[in-house]
């Protein structure tokens, strides 16, 4: 049994927002079979007791002094838009044409 | 000598003695960078004129009297991972070409402030994902060793511009290993400091909990300058280390091991591991026991689910870092027509700007993270993080620094394994330990393979904050090499 069918990649691709041809599933589906299946190895490591680690430092609640500083200008934040309209992001459409 | 072939520390005190101005050492790597360029392939940007003008400002600094540190004046390539407000910064992807970031990265502010003149930005994996430099949307580079095989990878270029004398210094980063298998394969000195002791800020994320900016250098010494020069507290990035920058420099000067407890990992070779790499391995073991220390084996079991649990937990968090790609706010937009939605754009162009390789990842990542497999893989993952450290912990009880191979084969040819991830992720096995655990490694040059002439790495990892450490046992390796070999290894790669 395969680890993880075509369709469920495409699914991840979708949430994912990768638009991918149906080429690229195909090869991907069968490369992540293949990885997922290697690395379903940490299953087999017997941890119920311990607990788990998402990072290598114990830091928590990390604040930097609250102090006023200069931030981007209007024309710097806009800098690398792909495109601008009145000194603003200009975005397509995010709702529906019914909206 | 010419001045391509000196060292960082030489190179600093000609410009600090103002024997040789900072615009001529410039000139020099630059030369050397359009004579090689068209074999290696380095670099993703090179521009003269702003690499003289900030030349020209060491020099003005120097002349009013101003008290310059020991890299001021020193030429350095710097991967294209790092923000630059005056060069492109395209993380070898295409959905950043052309792209001006507005903000410099903390570690380029801080090359900039030491007088690093800054030459160009080099070829790396596209988001720092990879072990060949292959994954680079701009082309491949080669190997100044074989310029049929890899660079490494993911600091490819960086790797490849020291090796090929291009500069004296670059900056990698590594989350698995992207500064130390780049520095093993090509023949130069990488290190991956203390996760947390230099700053991430303005380092374009893959991994955030794993991603580790640290220095590339022809010997142990420069390296360890360059460490020291960027590294440090930073408030801008809040997983920085508020602590001291351990004595790096003081350690590679020194370079004693007498005393010194060694580990050798028993999971580290055997089946998998070239021939000659394990051979060049022993007898630097056997070397550092004749310089004084005491060398034991010591077992690490969880090391072996390092591999499996690396590559969950860094597509977990490559698939969220990402997702900030959006095609909004900066860098490519396609499909963009008027009857698309932006939801549609978006998919369009994170399919038209990533290549395969991040696509892989994103697609794991996302599958590891969602409801039903989160538990199963990414938790398990986490777990397995936490042996890794106890691992490295109990080492560390019983022995000061930990040695294996850097990676179990040398460079592989170009090609070999671009459409086999798997067999890719291998060249990392020894190194991800490390990253998973936070602490400190350095990989310096230990030889060439009987089989192929290529260069083998020594790994030495530390615990964290002791980074001093590596810079010590690479220091005492690197000398005691240099005098068996009448000069460093470098010295035996072939012309260009």
């Amino acid at each position: 049994m395969s680890a993880i069918t075509r369709d469920e990649v495409a699914h991840l691709a979708r949430l994912s927002r990768l638009a991918l041809s149906d080429e690229e599933l195909d090869h991907f589906a069968a490369q992540l079979d293949v990885i997922i299946g290697a690395v379903a190895r940490v299953a087999e490591v017997a941890a119920d007791d311990i607990p788990p680690t998402s990072h290598a430092l114990p830091l928590a609640n990390v604040y930097r002094p609250d102090e006023v500083r200069p931030g981007l200008t209007p024309e710097q934040a806009l800098s690398g838009a792909p495109a601008v309209e009145d000194g603003r992001f200009r975005v397509p459409r995010i709702l529906g044409e019914e909206a | 000598m010419s001045l391509i072939h000196k060292t960082a520390a030489e190179l600093g005190a000609l410009v600090a003695s103002g024997e040789v101005s900072a615009v001529e050492v410039a000139r020099a790597h630059l030369d050397r960078i359009d004579a090689v360029e068209p074999k290696v392939n380095a670099f993703l940007h090179v521009d003269a004129e702003t690499t003289l003008a900030q030349a020209r400002r060491v020099d003005e600094r120097r002349a009013a009297g101003e008290e310059l540190g020991p890299l001021a004046g020193v030429p350095i390539a710097h991967k294209d991972v790092f923000t630059t407000t005056d060069m492109p910064t395209t993380a070898g992807s295409r959905i950043l070409e052309g792209w001006r970031p507005p903000y410099d990265a903390t570690v380029t502010r801080r090359l900039r402030e030491a007088g690093l003149v800054i030459l160009g930005k080099t070829n790396l994996d596209e988001f720092a994902m990879g072990s060949s430099t292959e994954n680079s949307a701009y082309g491949v580079t080669r190997n100044p060793w074989d310029l049929s095989r890899i660079p490494g990878g993911s600091s490819g270029g960086s790797s490849a511009a020291v090796a090929a004398y291009q500069a004296p210094l670059s900056t990698g980063t590594d989350t698995g290993g992207s500064i130390r298998q780049p520095a093993a394969v090509t023949g130069i000195v990488g290190m991956k400091p203390t996760y947390g002791g230099s700053s991430r800020y303005g380092l374009i994320a893959f991994a955030s909990s794993l991603d580790t900016p640290g220095p590339f250098a022809r010997n142990v010494l420069d390296a360890a300058l360059l460490h020291e020069a960027f590294s440090g507290h930073d408030v801008m990035d809040s997983t920085s280390i508020d602590a001291p920058v351990p004595s790096v420099v003081e350690a590679a000067r020194q370079g004693d091991v007498a005393g010194l407890r060694v580990g050798v990992v028993k999971e580290f070779g055997g089946e998998g591991y070239q021939p000659g790499v394990l051979a060049r391995f022993h007898e630097t073991v056997e070397l550092l026991e004749s310089l004084g220390a005491k060398v034991v084996e010591v077992s690490c079991p969880s090391f072996t689910t390092a591999l499996p649990a690396y590559y969950l937990i860094a597509p977990s968090e490559c698939s969220s870092n990402l997702a900030r790609f959006d095609a909004m706010r900066y860098g490519l937009r396609v499909g963009d027509d008027g009857t698309r939605s932006a939801e549609e754009v978006m998919a369009l162009t994170r399919a038209a700007g990533f290549g395969p390789e991040v696509k892989r990842r994103i697609i794991l990542g996302t599958y590891a993270l969602s409801s039903g497999y989160y538990d199963a893989y990414y938790g398990q993952a986490q777990k397995v993080r936490t042996l890794i450290a106890r691992d490295f912990e109990a080492a560390f009880g019983q022995v000061d620094v930990l040695v294996s191979p850097t990676t179990p084969t040398t460079a592989f040819p170009i090609g070999e394994r671009a459409d086999d991830p798997m067999a890719m992720y291998l060249a990392d096995l020894c190194t991800i330990p490390t990253n998973l655990a936070g602490n400190a490694a350095i990989s310096v040059p230990c030889g060439l393979a009987d089989e192929d002439g290529l260069p083998v790495g020594l790994q030495i990892m530390a615990p964290v904050l002791a980074d001093d450490r590596c810079y010590r046992v690479g220091a005492a390796v690197e000398r005691a090499l240099n005098d068996r070999w009448g000069g460093g290894l470098l010295s035996r790669a072939p012309e260009l």
